[in-house]
């Protein structure tokens, strides 16, 4: 189980919260980028053994969404990697 | 390869079992090979039994990180079944089940197959409309799905005492897909890696493959292993969920997720359910094994993970879903619990395909793909020998992408 800090209610339970799917980039204009830039936008997301970004829910308390850096080795939720910032 | 009879079983009996055959050879790691296959799971040991049975490729080493038959083959709650929704997927599914059904006599060695029906537990009206439309393009495919009342349900399924008319959501109607049934997972390891191994496929346990090498054109070239370098013309990847993991290795970028899914069984009780029960709306699944044991798997953890555990709110949300169905269950002691991780395409589709990098091929996107094992192993061997697809899979290579053209099965594949 996670312990998931909401901007407004502190760190609360997972079972609190209802996943919102990974961060990806800003949406592209499709007329403007490459065809396969735009596949790479719609379909792909990393992938890797560590860090990722990704939106959650606090349904079931405030309503507030936001977003976390998660580790997929060890769920630890942990700072943005250095090169990101 | 010692043939597996009454007649073997009465000679070793007369020995004490004391001369029994290994079942395959470990043999010195060579430097080279014409495929080089990274994964001994379901799909990379059968894609490397049928290059050598139906292709003729028989210089094949399957490099294996851990055990044989050790990854999430051995984790997974053994369903196999074919009502999927789409025409690219249905026909796949159902000569896979075809094909389980035959095994045994396949590769000699007895798969335990038990043919025993799936009855989904319909609880909302969307979902009933949803299994309705697999229904009409399953039909097509000779894929059954038969829609029974509540009272057939409950008499057929007599555990099931919850989800009356006073519920949160009330029991609607059951769907029965005749075709689904259960097997061994170890059997189906072990007969794929022996019957390889007899036609001459090398099987190398303990060898990690840490990244692809492409030569100075691009292709690929062969792998570095934790024991050196094997060059191969052709590389499988059949590694389930560290797909990326190593297809990164190589510069490429796909289109899959990894993801926690997982099970856990109960002590050993009376014949009690004689089919697979999915209840889709509630979210969990569950059969008895032969040994007695509910085998109940529930929803997957929702963010991406390389965890093999499972997390205390899945298991919990999965048994409370259990125990609204089925009440009686509240007495079942549970035994083990476990998880898998496994890689899911953008569309939930499997990926096999000859990657942009010539020579490295791809077999993942196996969200449920146990039922998928003889069927993927046999068309990715067709492509990877011929160099084009099998008509039953040209639906899922990598094209699907680059034109936006899903073969869109999520939420079909939550019965696994
Ligand atoms: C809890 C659970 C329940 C499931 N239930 C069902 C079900 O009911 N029906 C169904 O159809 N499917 C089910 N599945 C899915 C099914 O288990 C997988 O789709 C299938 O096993 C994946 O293919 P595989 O057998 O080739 O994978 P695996 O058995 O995972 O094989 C991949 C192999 O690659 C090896 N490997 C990984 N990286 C490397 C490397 N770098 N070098 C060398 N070797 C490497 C691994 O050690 C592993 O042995 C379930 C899965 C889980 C986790
Ligand atoms: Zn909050």
């Amino acid at each position: 189980m996670l312990l998931i800090p909401c901007p407004f209610c502190g760190a609360r339970s997972e079972s609190e919260f209802i996943y919102g799917g990974p961060v990806r980039a800003a949406r592209p204009d499709p007329n403007v980028v490459s065809d396969a830039d735009w596949v790479d936008y719609l379909t792909v997301v990393p992938n890797p053994l560590g860090p990722v970004q990704e939106h959650w829910w606090h349904a079931r308390g405030c309503g507030e969404w936001l977003t976390i850096w998660r580790d997929t080795r060890t769920h630890d939720i942990v700072e943005a990697p250095d090169e990101i910032e | 390869m010692q043939k597996y009879s009454l007649f073997s079983l009465a000679r070793n009996a007369l020995s004490g079992h004391r001369n029994w055959p290994l079942a395959w050879r470990s043999p010195p790691l060579k430097d080279r090979y014409d495929v080089v296959v990274i994964g001994a799971g379901g799909h990379g040991l059968a894609t490397a039994y049928y290059l050598a049975k139906e292709f003729g490729v028989i210089n094949i080493a399957v490099l294996e990180r851990g055990w044989l038959g050790g990854g999430n083959i051995a984790r997974n709650t053994v369903t196999i079944r074919s009502n999927y929704m789409r025409d690219a997927s249905i026909p796949f599914y159902v000569k896979s089940v075809a094909m389980y059904e035959g095994l045994t006599r396949e590769l000699n060695f007895n798969m335990m197959h038990s043919k025993r029906t799936m009855v989904d537990v319909v609880q909302t009206w969307p979902k009933l409309r949803e299994l309705r439309r697999r229904q009409l393009v399953m039909d097509i495919y000779g894929s059954t799905y038969e829609q029974i009342t509540t009272a057939e349900l409950r008499r057929r399924i007599p555990a099931l005492t919850g989800g009356g008319p006073e519920a949160r959501l009330p029991v609607i109607c059951g769907m029965v897909h005749t075709d689904a049934g259960v097997n061994r997972h170890d059997a189906v390891a072990w007969g794929y890696a022996r019957a390889a191994d007899a036609m001459g496929v090398e099987i190398h346990q303990q060898t990690a493959v840490h990244s692809l090498l492409r030569g100075a054109q691009g292709a690929i070239e062969g792998v570095a292993t934790s024991r050196g370098t094997v060059r191969a013309n052709k590389v499988v990847v059949a590694v389930s969920g560290h797909t990326t993991t190593l297809t990164e290795t190589a510069g490429l970028r796909l289109p899959l997720r990894t993801m926690n899914l997982t099970a856990f069984v109960s002590e050993p009780v009376q014949p009690l359910i004689d089919v697979i029960v999915n209840c889709p709306d509630s979210g969990f699944y569950f059969s008895q094994s032969d040994k007695g044991e509910m085998v109940i798997g529930g929803a997957p953890d929702m963010g991406q993970s390389f965890r093999r555990d499972i997390k205390q709110h899945v298991f919990e949300d999965t048994v409370s879903a259990m125990l609204s169905l089925f009440p009686r269950f509240k007495k079942l002691k549970l035994l083990r619990q476990w998880g898998g991780h496994l890689d899911i395409a953008h569309d939930a589709s499997p990926i096999m395909d000859q990657t942009e990098v010539p020579g490295l091929f791809v077999t993942a996107g196996w969200w449920g793909g146990y039922k998928a094992i003889p069927a993927g192993g046999l068309t990715l061997a067709h492509l990877v020998a011929k160099g084009a697809p099998h008509p039953l899979m040209a639906a899922f290579t990598l094209d699907r992408f680059r034109h936006l053209d899903f073969v869109m099965e999520a939420g079909t594949t939550t019965a696994r």
